[in-house]
């Protein structure tokens, strides 16, 4: 038996020093109550331990089988989007009192509680809301979420949602419905891809707790009728529920000011990397009522006094909604979330400030409108299919190439093209949703837009 | 400072106010690369193309700080928080809070990772595909389950697709309407109740035998009928009890029609020691955050992939990791899936850091895992049970535990008026986190929770007892310091009643500045 590195009390002398102040002789006594018709007596699968230098070749060598991110150019979005991580983040996300903690208490841990509270207060800022939970996973699980705290609410059954949302989004969304609630889709108009008010009259009804839509549409344009929407929307006594990306809150009117009920979104462009999508982060603000507020399971940091004057503390509120203390008639789940993300997110909101998302919002912008037109110039393409204002992501119509075949081109020429949306979309043909943000070039672009070229022809 | 051979401390407090209070107008911590000179005249005034309803009127109210008071605001607050690498930490029972190898955070944090997307084409990521297959088919073997989906984020997360699963299941058998009910046991993890009920299940919950701390198969019988769409548990308990009887439970639900869930966070007391999957379980999950030591991270990101059973693998989450032999690739093509749980493949870093802790430690390793972290409990154990006013339930029949174990102060609190929160708040100010009580309810009265998992030393186990013993003694002799706990912490005792009152409670400083006008 070899002394383990991570694993203090594994010498032979300690362990025995151990089971004697136990009083066993043998450790397999400590399981006796594991029976012993169902003990595993086989050999696991498992090879040798390795030294930290084995694991560390083994480890790099498996992730040098990825192409090298250096040399590969990428355009995809599409719910997880390539932007520049400054090194503060990473500084501050390392940290290992905050990649190590759990969930003490203010008392020994305020700093967490802090850089939530202020997470939620500057996410509340960009939507204007004045309440915002502790984040959960990602953007389609916060929709999923916001859409059980909306049919609870209201008591009603039925979510309409845009169709232009993603066919992910929506089976998350079901997921997480259960038998509380039918998503039903709207329609959006073929031209503008604006949501159809059209549709959306005809389905609502007495049973619609809530209408869903995107700004900026997962199709990458500005839905701009969200007033409207609002409008008819609380007219029938239902909510508004917008989920929005949260860069394009540079520019964009916040959707506290057009009337959403609930927002939600995906954090991953403030300060984290997209990790094969695994470090994401899904926010939720709503109105500052309680009747939203309990029916949603989520943790909810509230800022507080203290003895001392001039001390902040901060603890939950509600906390008996929560599924640690409500078990079954918990609204939603309540699990381990992402603090670590937001967190992060807060350090990259700081660094932004008012002017600095502005700005990137307005880099992103002036990049993706230079690159649509660009490739709106190549015969055989069509960028964007939809006549509205795109903000960082667009559709790219191929006619009758299929995505397929142009992204292989596009590969061979070490350019990883726009999503494939012919499996979500097949009424829009042979099209691909394409990214541009504040970290591709002019170069980037044009190179994009030549090799395009030959691969239409 | 000592006291009674404890080891002073005083925790850092700097006070900080919050970040809407720092800074000044006119600054700012970051510089955006501006637009080539080409772009800007030819995208043209890009915020006029906004239609006038949707730009955004005035800025949001964010901070304005340099780059250097944004990291020293932020490493403050690090500053005051406690994590694994800051000391005992041994508090927070069912949360096995192990040491997170520093290599894999490095590993964790190669480009090779940060910088690839999740929906590139698949020839470009064979790398981290394979170490997801990999630890795909490691989790089996230690499981006994046949495939696993890494997509679950956590616990609650992953009991839910449990559940979705059990489900459709019941739906393809056309069985569905029938069988609408769930069946627990109250010190399973709260999950494993409320995430059936989010699913759309009715939940019964059994409770445990006063003497033994688990219910009985008679129990089970009682609740189980043409309804029952299955079971889901926890095994062993937070109690640190294992539930001997979860074999019988198991052909109790099978032959009833149902099937079993076993949620595994309790895992690390059974590595290489028990197969739920052997014992006949259905479907399980394991916490990658918890027994594989990826870390906390602050509550989350977690990790907790799920695994099945063949009759149950078309059900997976879309889309599945296969390898054809030469290559990996993701199948969508799944009629029988529950669809997507989550937007993409799962917390990968976590993935690939339980990977690479696995690989660490190796089947020897891993057993080694099991038999320290029970001997330190047990160990822990032996110290508790000697300070005044501490018991453990169940003693008579349970007096060793697994991972973990729950003690109650009920004792004390009758004897001296200190109960757990005072007990917690007063063991912070020693430097060591708080304890994880118990989940609701309180089936043992003022519980707490501590769990010391196998990178413990016996220092910290020592230190732990002497604190409590030390906060044993006031409590009997001067219970006021206990009471107005805490003395040496960040900051004083807080006011938990404006949490209660919609008209005080602030969740942003928009929020808090229009109610405190």
């Amino acid at each position: 038996m070899t002394v383990h590195r991570y694993i203090p009390n594994s010498d032979p002398q300690m362990k025995r020093e151990l089971l004697d102040e136990i009083g066993v002789e043998d450790p397999q006594e400590l399981f006796a109550a594991i029976p012993e018709r169902i003990r595993f007596r086989g050999q696991l699968d498992v090879p040798l331990g390795m030294s930290e230098l084995g694991v560390r070749r083994l480890v790099e060598g498996l992730l040098s089988k990825n192409v090298d991110p250096d040399g590969m150019l990428s355009f995809l979005g599409a719910g997880c989007w390539p932007h520049y991580v400054p090194a503060v983040c990473d500084e501050i996300s390392s940290r290992s009192e905050f990649l190590t903690a759990y969930t003490g208490d203010a008392y020994s841990d305020l700093g967490r509680y802090q850089a939530l509270f202020e997470f939620q207060s500057m996410i509340g800022e960009l939507v204007a809301m004045d309440a915002v939970t502790v984040p959960t996973y990602d953007w389609a699980t916060a929709s999923g979420d916001a859409v059980r705290m909306a049919a609870i609410a209201t008591g009603r059954r039925e979510i309409l949602v845009a169709r232009s949302t993603s066919s992910d989004k929506l089976s998350v969304m079901r997921t997480y419905c259960g038998r509380l609630a039918e998503i039903t889709p709207v329609d959006y108009d073929r031209q503008s891809g604006q949501l159809s008010l059209e549709d959306l009259r005809r389905k609502m009804s007495p049973n619609t707790a809530a209408v869903y839509i995107e700004n900026p549409t997962y199709f990458g344009f500005i839905e701009t009728q969200g007033e409207r929407i609002g409008e008819i929307v609380h007219g029938n006594g239902s909510l508004l529920i917008v989920g929005v990306e949260p860069l394009s809150l540079g520019l964009l009117t916040p959707p506290g000011e057009y009337g959403a009920d609930i927002v939600c979104g995906e954090g991953q462009p403030l300060g984290l990397h997209m990790s094969f999508g695994g470090t994401s982060l899904g926010f939720i603000a709503c109105q500052d009522k309680e009747s939203l507020l309990s029916a949603t399971g989520h943790r909810l940091v509230t800022i507080t006094t203290t003895e001392r004057r001039g001390e902040w503390g901060f603890t939950y509120v509600l906390p008996e909604r929560s599924m640690y203390a409500a078990r079954e008639k918990a609204p939603s789940i309540t699990g381990t979330g992402v603090a670590l993300c937001a967190i992060t997110a807060a350090v990259y909101m700081s660094l932004l400030g008012p002017n600095g998302i502005r700005e990137i919002a307005e880099t992103i912008m002036q990049r993706s409108h230079y690159a649509m037109k660009r490739l709106s110039e190549i015969r055989g393409i069509k960028a964007p299919l939809f006549n509205s204002t795109h903000f960082e992501e667009f559709t790219v119509n191929f006619g009758r190439k299929t995505i397929r075949n142009i992204n292989q081109v596009l590969l061979r020429h070490g350019i990883q093209g726009g999503l494939d949306l012919s499996r979500e979309f097949p009424e829009l043909g042979n099209t691909a949703l394409y990214c541009v943000t504040e970290i591709h070039t002019q170069k980037d672009i044009d190179r994009l837009a030549a090799v395009l070229k030959e691969a239409v022809r | 400072m000592t006291e009674n051979g404890i080891p002073g401390y005083r925790a850092v407090a700097w006070n900080e106010p919050l970040i809407f209070q720092l800074g000044r107008k006119g600054r700012r911590g970051s510089t955006i690369l501006a637009a080539e000179d080409q772009i800007k005249v030819e995208s043209g005034d890009v915020r006029s193309r906004i239609p006038e309803a949707m730009r955004r009127k005035e800025s949001a109210n964010l901070p304005e700080l340099s780059e250097p008071e944004v990291v020293r605001h932020f490493i403050r607050l690090s500053q005051q928080n406690f994590g694994v690498d800051s000391g005992v930490m041994i508090g927070h029972g069912t949360c096995t809070m192990k040491y997170n190898p520093k290599i894999n955070e490095t590993l964790a944090r190669s480009p090779r990772l940060t910088r690839i997307h999740p929906l590139q084409d698949t020839s470009t990521v064979q790398g981290i595909l394979e170490i997801m297959y990999r630890l795909a088919k490691l989790l089996c073997t230690l499981s006994g389950m046949d495939e696993f989906s890494l997509q679950p984020r956590g616990g609650a997360h992953a009991v839910l697709t449990n559940a979705r699963i059990i489900r459709a299941y019941h739906k393809l058998n056309g069985e569905l309407e029938q069988r609408n009910e769930i069946v627990t046991t109250v010190l399973s993890h709260p999950c494993n109740g409320g995430s059936p009920a989010v699913a759309g299940f009715k939940v019964i919950t059994l409770y445990p035998d006063p003497e033994t701390g688990t219910p009985n198969v008679e129990t089970l019988k009682a609740a189980v009928s043409k309804h029952t769409a299955g079971m889901t548990i926890t095994d062993p308990y937070d109690t640190g009890i294992f539930d001997p009887c979860i074999d019988e439970y198991i052909k109790i639900i099978h032959e009833a029609g149902g099937l079993v869930a076993v949620d595994q966070a309790n895992a690390n007391s059974l590595l290489g020691r028990l197969r739920i999957g052997d014992v006949g379980a259905d479907l399980c999950h394991f916490n990658l955050h918890k027994s594989f030591s990826a870390p906390h991270g602050s509550h989350g990101p977690g990790s907790a992939p799920v695994g099945v059973k063949k009759h149950l693998v078309g059900f997976l989450p879309v889309p599945t990791l296969e390898f054809d032999g030469s290559k990996y690739y993701l199948d969508y093509d799944r009629p029988h899936s529950i669809g997507k749980v989550s937007g993409f493949h799962g917390v990968i870093p976590a993935v690939l850091k339980a990977y690479a802790w696995i690989m660490a430690m190796g089947e020897e390793g891993l057993r080694e895992t099991s038999e320290v972290a029970v001997i330190n409990n047990n160990y822990l154990i032996e110290k508790l049970r000697k300070v005044r006013g501490v018991t453990l339930p169940w003693n008579k029949n349970h007096p060793r535990r697994l991972q973990e174990a729950r003690f109650s102060l009920q004792q004390m609190m009758e004897e001296t008026g200190v109960g757990i929160d005072d007990v917690n708040r007063r063991m912070v100010d020693f430097g060591i986190q708080k304890c994880f009580t118990s989940h609701e309810p309180w089936i043992v009265p003022e519980p707490f929770t501590p769990e010391p998992p196998e990178s413990t030393p016996k220092e910290d186990l020592d230190r732990f007892s002497d604190v409590l013993r030390q906060i044993s003694r006031e409590a009997y002799t001067n219970p006021e310091i206990v009471k107005k706990a805490p003395h040496n912490c960040t900051i004083s005792r807080m006011d938990l009643s404006s949490p209660r009152d919609p008209k005080k409670w602030a969740l942003t400083w928009r929020a808090y500045l229009s109610k405190n006008k």
